[in-house]
């Protein structure tokens, strides 16, 4: 419970919301008359307003990415490590815009907002999305914000997608994109942990068909199941057996006795998918881990990321954790080779970590120093820092 | 100031041309090569630190190890494949000149040449391993696991049919400079080539 907020943080921090009421076609067909943004933004708009950084969240992220909303607050938000004076995304330098995707659960328009044809909650018949819907409704956003150009657009794992989407889709309007352990696909190992965590929901008696709103109930323990699952894959086995190994949180093996046992894992475990019980939506989780499996970097040309990635002008940051073993390095190398023979500027760097798909969001020497490089090199390009700083 | 076989393998780099530097170090050849010859590509590396470093001078370093090969590129997309300073840490320098005469038209290689009379002069009188300024490692921490000479080079590129377009040897030693044009193989300290298929 920080009283005084560190020097690095961006400190108390407030969601603004986005009204639109223009309608978004979306891919599937359908469109949405008007939607709801929510947003965060740290650091100022500079008079040209070249200095805009879009932060793209991943699977269950959201707008919260750094400081603190109230002084009673545990813990920053979910990229505070990143994100703030001082930091990798200096806010200092740039204009950081971090919101909660349509689809989501944390006040952007989603399953659980009203259906306005309908007076009731959208529930399981919300669109179906896409990651290029993502897009468009953050180009919208940032027509909102009178943001032509992004200094960079960054984002891990699907937010790493949803950047590179930007590349394609808007190329003039980026200047830099920064993906982090990403990848052009999913494989189908990780669609089948997709599955999975969908079959735990869907198995849920409290699900009702996707229609839990209408009978005030919640998938309480689906939901926890397919976080558990999922949060299993996001680490590495190193990193479980270093933290957790076979210590016992309660209970004793010693003969005569028979006090229940637990593992550390175990409970560490289902704390994570109860918490996450309490504040996911269910119909959100299914949508966006369906958004997830669909992503295909290359469908529309003719399955070839070379080909796609021609239309980019922007340049590019690659960078892999090498226990990432859900978006391992092998996928990020294939982003780099595409890139390459597409002959685009790009930097890659694969990061010494035992943390997992996890470690893009965790402290990292080494990560910080190359994000650190990359951001101060696009401040000095745009002029948020005097360019003679610069290494000759 | 540019060590001295950086600065000679400039010229023979095209203007704009497209090149890729195995080893690139801290990123000095390719942002000299920007710079002189508005060559642009991308500098392999593997060094942690270096890779920052790179980055932070908006060079497109990508983090390669050398040893698995040029796996990340295609056949002759590159005007210029450059790697200077690495040969001797390769597992298979052979090998590697092979990917590199693949992945581009040309290539120029530089290495210490072990041919030099102070390091044959060092074995033969002290009867150990030569520690120079240059090569400053003892043997058994050295990076440096294939050392060759200016005669081996030439050997190895008859052997391969490779075409030696230059070649040229250097040293910053004053009496040296004189003899190296007559005996390279004894007072050149460093060897630069340029190759082709």
């Amino acid at each position: 419970m920080p009283e005084v907020f560190p020097a690095d943080s961006v400190g108390l921090v407030s969601p603004q919301h986005f009204i639109f009421d223009t309608p978004l076609e979306l891919s599937c067909g359908r469109s949405l008359q008007s939607y709801e943004l929510v947003v965060e933004t740290y650091g100022e708009l500079n008079a040209d307003k070249s200095n805009g950084v879009l932060i793209c969240h991943a699977l269950s992220g959201h707008h919260h990415a750094a400081g603190y909303h109230s002084t009673a607050d545990n813990k920053p938000g979910w990229w505070d490590a990143y994100i703030g004076p001082g930091k990798p995304i200096d806010t200092r330098q740039f204009f950081v815009v971090s919101l909660n995707n349509i689809g989501g659960c944390h006040g952007s328009t989603g399953p659980r907002s009203i259906n306005p044809e309908t007076g009731q909650p959208w529930g399981k018949n919300f669109p179906p999305l896409r990651v290029r819907d993502w897009v468009t409704s953050q180009a919208k956003l940032a027509d909102k914000l009178g943001i032509e150009q992004w200094a960079a657009i960054v984002g891990g794992s699907l937010g790493g997608m949803t950047a590179m989407r930007w590349a394609l889709e808007y190329p003039e309007r980026l200047r830099h994109c920064v993906v982090i352990a990403s990848a052009a696909d999913l494989t189908a190992q990780n669609i089948a942990f997709n599955e999975l965590a969908r079959r735990a929901i869907r198995s849920d008696a409290d699900f009702h068909d996707g229609d839990y709103i209408e009978h005030d109930a919640t998938p309480r323990s689906g939901l926890a199941l397919a976080r558990m699952i999922g949060h299993v894959t996001y680490l590495s086995d190193a990193l479980m057996e270093e933290r957790f190994g076979r210590e016992l949180r309660s209970g004793t093996f010693q003969r005569g006795l028979d006090a229940p046992i637990e593992f550390q894992v175990e409970s560490y475990l289902r704390h994570q998918g109860d918490r996450f019980a309490t504040d996911f939506d269910a119909n959100t989780y299914l949508l966006m881990t369906k958004i997830l499996d669909y992503f295909d970097l290359a469908r529309e040309y003719d399955g070839s990321s070379v080909k796609a990635f021609s239309n980019a002008l922007c340049k590019f940051l690659v960078v892999s954790f090498s226990s990432d073993w859900r978006f391992a390095p092998a996928r990020s190398r294939e982003i780099v080779k595409a890139l390459i023979a597409a002959n685009k500027d790009v930097a890659y760097a694969e990061i010494e970590s035992a943390m997992g798909h996890d470690a893009f969001l965790l402290p990292n020497d080494r990560y910080e120093g190359v994000f650190r490089a990359y951001m101060s090199r696009i401040a000095s390009e745009i002029g948020a820092i005097n360019s003679a700083e610069e290494a000759s | 100031m540019l060590r001295i076989d950086l600065d000679i393998l400039q010229q023979w780099i095209p203007v704009s041309g497209r090149v890729l530097d195995l080893g690139c170090g801290d990123g000095t050849l390719m942002c000299s090569l920007a710079n002189n010859r508005q060559a642009s590509g991308y500098g392999l590396e593997i060094d942690a630190d270096q890779i920052t470093t790179c980055i932070s001078r908006g060079v497109n370093v990508i983090e390669t190890d050398l040893n698995e090969g040029l796996l990340n590129f295609q056949d002759n997309s590159f005007d210029t494949v450059i790697m200077t300073y690495s040969l001797q840490v390769m597992r298979r320098p052979d090998q590697l000149i092979d990917e590199m005469l693949r992945v581009g038209k040309e290539c120029i290689v530089t290495f210490p040449n072990f041919g030099n009379i102070r390091t044959r002069s060092y074995l033969l009188l002290r009867g150990r391993m030569p520690v120079t300024k240059q090569l400053s490692h003892q043997w058994y921490d050295t990076p440096n696991i294939h050392f060759c000479t200016v005669r081996d080079f030439d050997a190895l590129c008859d052997e391969k049919n490779i075409r030696i377009l230059h070649r040229e040897v250097v040293t910053e030693r004053f009496p040296d400079k004189q003899l190296k044009g007559l005996w390279p193989n004894l007072f050149g300290e460093t060897a630069i080539y340029h190759l082709a298929k």
